[in-house]
């Protein structure tokens, strides 16, 4: 179910002094089982785009296809969409409401409104995905540790079985092994579920090793899309705008100055070290 | 939809208005208020809607604004000016099966809806032309004898002012737990009234967690900021009264003391009633 924006623009508060336009013509195409990477500035739009895919924002003008249909036509089933564009917000764990953690999960899909049984089953399929233990299905999900809440909150989202996940900025406020965990579970998603992911992130360093593809928005708009090879060779441009690329592309481009031949194109660690050891080599 | 309610919001905008020391605003609004329940004509209606008018020009807050905090009482409003169109006892000059329109109704309904209307645009001006800092900080010093009846005047303004401070935080809390919920697909605005109060369950829950996480966080940053009460408090912009202030007071106290006189004179409420 391919996606494709078309001249998106969104203006917040619109008729006010403080009108800000935080979308400036947007246009682009997502194909199925991509695994997309939106980075951006705090303020870059990265959000507000990601909101307008399922139909919680509504552009000020432009157009949405989803899968062959616009999903402003007037007979159009926004809930549908939902269903199938699934949002884990920054921050999910705000969201969670249940006495325990499983019924909490069971809110999606009883939104949906389908049996007991299946909503059961659902629910312990997203909470097996998210590697949640058995023993806190039945816990508070306020007593649940950070990464654990955001893990359950997932869960919540992934149990409507979405086609497309959106995750916006799913490791905020996660230590590292937090983050390494989600970052993982993301990936197990997309390989094995075959979903189209759109990861919104301010990090490279958290979407480099994992994404096909890089969406870098700035002011509104997309200033660099490509693979992660692509947009990292832009790395000057990419700190004026202030993100900084993964390490390893400061490090390799050093190297290369100071004349070791090394691939500057490198963008994780495993991949730097092959390329220094052949550089090594060589010399 | 949460946009639309626009009490306690403040509009930016480099004007008059703005300008004046906010115990200006708040002594006018509340004399103004008081005024607008002395008028027995359509004179002294007028002379207010006119007066409102003017100060919401030199505002240059849109008059958009001022009709979107209308909305929020439009429901009660409805009510005021259907029982008293229809409860009013006196002269009938409509009647319709048991229901009966007075004379005496139609002129307390038309005025009571003015008054209302008049009332709710009047104050939401003064908020919209005042930051919730500024106004609190004008209550605190209007407010300053009732510390001689030991009433912790300092610690309520406080109180208020981290409240007002709250709103568009909360507002935006709740959009952002809705659009989560909604997400999910959490449905706010189809079914019957237990539905819908069913439907506010999974907004509310999150909203309250997240306001007591807010509450500790701030009372633990003001104490860490040796936060302690108003005793020796100094503030960095003191309130000062200026040239245009006591212009404005002098205004006010005109507009007050001559439509109060125009507005008590025995003239009829509508022109209809003359007929």
């Amino acid at each position: 179910m391919p996606i494709t924006i078309e001249h998106l623009t969104h203006t917040y508060g619109e008729d006010t002094t403080l009108a800000v336009k935080a979308l400036d013509d947007i246009t682009l195409t997502i194909p199925d089982g991509q695994f997309v990477g939106i980075i951006g500035h705090t303020g870059s739009g990265k959000s507000t785009l990601v909101q307008h895919l399922n139909g919680l924002l509504k552009g000020s003008s432009g157009h949405i296809i989803f899968d062959g249909q616009d999903i402003y036509a007037k007979d159009y089933s926004l809930k549908e969409l939902r269903r199938k564009v699934g949002l884990v917000f920054q921050y999910p764990e705000h969201q969670l409401f249940e006495i325990d953690v499983f019924s909490d999960v069971c809110f999606g899909p009883k939104n949906l409104g389908l049996s007991e049984a299946e909503i059961k089953e659902r629910a312990t399929a997203a909470l097996e995905a998210v590697s949640m233990p058995k023993e806190l299905y039945n816990q508070s999900p306020f007593d649940l540790s950070g990464g654990q809440k955001r893990r359950a909150a997932i869960a919540g989202v992934l149990a409507m079985n979405p086609k497309v996940l959106i995750l916006d900025e799913p490791t905020a406020g996660l230590d590292p092994q937090g983050r390494q965990e989600i970052l993982d579970l993301i990936k197990k998603l997309q390989t094995e579920s075959k979903m189209t992911i759109l990861l919104v992130s301010h990090s490279m360093e958290d979407v480099a090793e994992y994404v096909d593809r890089i969406l870098v928005m700035n002011h509104g708009r997309v200033a660099f899309d490509g693979t992660p090879k692509e947009v990292f060779a832009h790395y000057k441009e990419l700190e004026e705008m202030g993100l900084a690329c993964p390490q390893v592309t400061y490090v390799m481009h050093d190297l290369k100055e100071r004349g070791l031949p090394v691939d500057v194109s490198a963008t994780t660690v495993e991949e730097a070290k092959q390329s220094i050891l052949h550089a090594l080599s060589l010399a | 939809m949460l946009k639309d309610i626009t009490i306690g919001q403040y509009y930016q905008a480099q004007s008059l208005i703005h300008r004046l020391d906010p115990r200006v605003k708040i002594g006018g609004t509340l004399l103004y208020v008081i005024t607008l329940f002395f008028y027995k004509n359509f004179i002294g209606y007028g002379l207010a809607i006119l007066f409102l008018a003017l100060v919401i020009r030199l505002s240059k807050v849109p008059f958009k604004f001022m009709v979107k905090g209308m909305k929020s009482i439009l429901f009660l409003l409805m009510i005021t000016v259907l029982f008293n169109l229809f409860l009013t006892p006196g002269t009938p000059v409509v009647t319709f099966w048991k229901l009966k329109i007075t004379q005496e109704g139609t002129e307390l309904a038309v005025s009571m809806a003015l008054r209302l209307s008049l009332l709710v645009i009047g104050s939401s001006l003064m908020t919209l032309t005042t930051t919730p800092n500024n106004l609190t900080d004008g209550m605190e010093k209007m407010m300053g004898f009732l510390k001689i009846f030991k009433v912790p005047v300092h610690e309520v303004a406080m109180m208020m002012s981290i409240a007002l401070r709250f709103i568009p935080i909360l507002m935006e809390e709740t959009d952002k737990i809705m659009k989560a919920q909604m997400a999910r697909g959490a449905d706010f605005e189809s079914g019957n009234l237990i539905a819908r109060a069913k439907a506010m369950v999974p907004l509310l829950v999150p909203l309250f967690v997240s306001a007591f996480r807010r509450a500790n966080d701030l009372a633990m940053a003001m104490e860490a900021r040796c936060y302690r009460g108003g005793e020796g408090r100094t503030k960095m912009k003191p309130l000062k009264y200026h040239k245009r202030d006591f212009l404005a007071y002098f205004l006010l106290l005109f507009f007050v003391v001559a439509s109060i006189w125009a507005g008590r004179l025995k003239l009829p409420m509508l022109m209809v009633g003359v007929a």
